[in-house]
């Protein structure tokens, strides 16, 4: 999908990123253009979920430019604030408000970021959750919910802002196998309707079904990208058919 | 496989019923000769504790001391011409009661029931006692009813939520001028604070100390967390400074190392001055216990909140302290109970709260010397039931607030 004239809503170059002496990034870069749908996948402790992490600034990078929706990410929490207003976040653990009834949980951020009068954010809370499928679990507490239902009160909250961008980070990983299906099936629907979307996850199923890009991450470094054709059929980097192969062959 | 289960559990037999009370004791009490002897032990020993507390306390204890203070164990020496400012105080928390009943219900509703009940039953009292003139007995009575007359109004439209709740904030600001007086006021002649005493100063200290201490616990335990240092640093040092001072030493230092810096005309109420100690005192162990609560929120609940453009002050506000609130609920009425309570150290720097009163009528007759047990039992029922009202309101809270717990 990378046409030429088109400008990156993501953009990154030459990433880094240390824990103490750890280096988890080791110079990423990407750029991902709107309505593109780009599956990270890699092993545990490659820097995947740091990266996506990075984007937002729930993690701070040391080097390196990351540029989102035109808005470099600085020091400056005005920027940060901004940035994170456009891009949504599903966490693994989903990391919902357990004070706050569904309805809230969506409703809050529009209410007090956004500014949006009570009434109309309420509306359009009911409305998203409708999209993924929950609409009559609004009035309840996220205690009293499946976990595939609580992750997708979690989707709903992070549309419910309007974002350029989603992030999932391995939004399947915390979830019995039954409940897999019903998130994804709220994420393949979001694909197809324009969203653009970075997922770290290992549902090579899903990355198939809409991914238009893979990025294949090891020790804090890109190892290969490419179409989901190419990475699957032909991958070029020996790291990748072993990983690959390993995830696959179960 | 399913069907070998429900095979399974139709065979199964209900448990036995729960044994009858008969069998129980015989069960329980009366198991073996030495089980039979202890029962029959304790039931003589506790025949003997319970028949000779009664005897004493219908027959040989003596209540006068009691029975002839009910305004000095209340007020103190507060004027008694000037006791209906008391009574207006008591007016309008009722008629707040009735509001906030008919507006949030649940625990409110209780507490408005209890003190209604309580002044109907002093009011009501078949004895006849120098204390309760007919218009004292009339305006006891009016305050149940003028609970019941606001829970009724507060349902018209003209009462708002946002109206009580700027009314409860007014409230103590009120109350206290009403009791206080203003200087040079024909109507409200300034009533000096020395004169307070009993119930009232009691009251004033614990209401004042848990009204004020909250907030700066909270504000305290926030700054003990702060990323900036400075802040984080002195909050730490005034919390760890005065935990690890005694309650008395902080009272004696503001009652009387401090008016030694100070120049003499800006010295500070007495009153006030054992306010500000148990205030500080206590705000400093709050900010702890707030810690407590914030420190078990799971981290993942500020990066959602993050990652939906909230700022800090919007995540503080209302995703991590509501959380953490609740959360250190009990441990916060623990500590009201206990401010309550230490409330009767200021007698040592010559506040005559209840606990003094009763000190001083003690001391005053050798008859009543006699019965300073009483008198201190007494106190000890009034001290044990507002502790016991205070910790059952805190049961309430935490059931009506635990629907959402994860």
């Amino acid at each position: 999908m990378p046409t030429g004239k088109q400008k990156p809503i993501i953009h990154c170059r030459g990433v880094h990123k240390w824990f103490d002496e750890f280096h988890a990034l080791r110079g990423i870069d990407m750029d991902v253009y709107p309505k593109e749908v780009v599956v990270i996948f890699g092993p545990s402790g490659s820097g995947k979920s740091t990266f996506i992490r990075t984007l937002n600034r729930l993690e701070e990078h040391q080097k390196g430019v990351i540029t989102v929706d035109g808005i470099e990410l600085s020091h400056d929490v005005r920027n940060i604030e901004k940035i994170r207003a456009e891009t949504g976040m599903v966490f693994q653990q989903f990391n919902l408000f357990p004070h706050l009834t569904v309805l809230q949980n969506v409703a809050l951020a529009p209410i007090w970021v956004r500014r949006w009068p009570r009434r109309k954010a309420e509306a359009e809370a009911l409305s998203i959750l409708e999209r993924v499928g929950i609409p009559e679990q609004a009035h309840k507490f996220p205690g009293q919910l499946s976990g595939g239902q609580q992750q997708r009160v979690a989707i709903a909250r992070a549309l419910a802002m309007q974002p350029k961008v989603m992030l999932f980070d391995e939004p399947t990983s915390a979830l019995d196998p039954e409940m897999i299906k019903e998130v994804l099936d709220v994420m393949i629907q979001l694909a197809k309707s324009g969203m653009t979307m970075l997922v770290v996850t290992h549902e090579m199923g899903f990355a198939r079904a809409v991914a238009d890009r893979m990025f294949f991450f090891d020790r804090g470094q890109v190892v290969e990208s490419g179409t989901p054709d190419q990475i699957f059929s032909k991958p070029k980097e020996d790291r990748t058919k072993l990983f690959l192969s390993q995830i696959l062959s179960h | 496989m399913a069907e070998t289960l429900t095979q399974q559990q139709d065979s199964y037999l209900p448990p036995p019923a729960p044994p009858g009370a008969i069998k129980w004791i015989r069960d329980n009490l009366f198991k073996g000769w030495l089980n039979t002897l202890l029962t029959l032990i304790s039931a003589v020993g506790l025949y003997f504790a319970i028949s000779r507390s009664l005897i004493w306390f219908f027959a040989q204890a003596d209540w006068t001391p009691i029975i002839n203070f009910p305004i000095l164990f209340s007020v103190g020496q507060y004027p008694r011409e000037e006791l209906w400012r008391i009574g207006g105080v008591l007016s309008a928390l009722a008629l707040l009661l009735g509001f906030s009943w008919s507006h949030w219900g649940g625990l409110l509703r209780g507490v408005s029931l209890y003190a209604g009940a309580m002044f109907l039953v002093l009011g009501a009292l078949p004895v006849s006692h120098p204390a309760l003139t007919p218009s004292m007995r009339v305006f006891l009575i009016s305050l149940p009813a003028t609970i019941l007359l606001a829970f009724w109004i507060g349902r018209w439209r003209f009462v708002s939520k946002r109206m009580v709740m700027a009314l409860w904030l007014v409230y103590p600001f009120f109350s206290l001028l009403l009791i206080r007086g203003l200087a040079g006021s024909a109507v409200l002649e300034l009533v000096s604070t020395t004169l307070w005493g009993g119930l009232l100063v009691t009251f004033v200290l614990s209401i004042g100390g848990i009204v004020i201490c909250f907030p700066i616990g909270v504000a305290l335990a926030l700054g003990r967390r702060s990323k900036l240092p400075v802040v984080s640093a002195i909050s730490t040092f005034f919390i760890e400074t005065i935990r690890g001072v005694p309650l008395i030493t902080l009272l004696f230092l503001f009652s009387v190392v401090l008016a030694l810096f100070l120049p003499p005309d800006a010295r500070l109420d007495r009153l006030l001055r054992a306010l500000i100690a148990m205030t500080i005192f206590s705000a400093a162990y709050m900010a702890e216990n707030v810690r407590g609560g914030l420190q078990a929120i799971p981290p993942g609940q500020e990066e959602a909140a993050k990652a939906l453009g909230m700022n800090g002050v919007q995540i503080t506000a209302l995703i991590v302290l509501p959380q953490a609130l609740r959360i250190v609920i009990p441990t916060i009425v623990g500590q009201f109970i206990t401010l309550f309570k230490d409330t009767t150290l200021v007698y040592i720097v010559g506040v005559n709260d209840f606990l003094g009163i009763g000190r001083s009528i003690v001391n005053s007759n050798p008859a009543y010397l006699q019965a300073q047990l009483e008198v201190y039992l007494f106190i000890a029922a009034i001290y044990w039931i507002f502790s016991y009202l205070m910790s059952l309101a805190s049961r309430r809270l935490e059931t009506s607030l635990g629907v959402g717990k994860r």
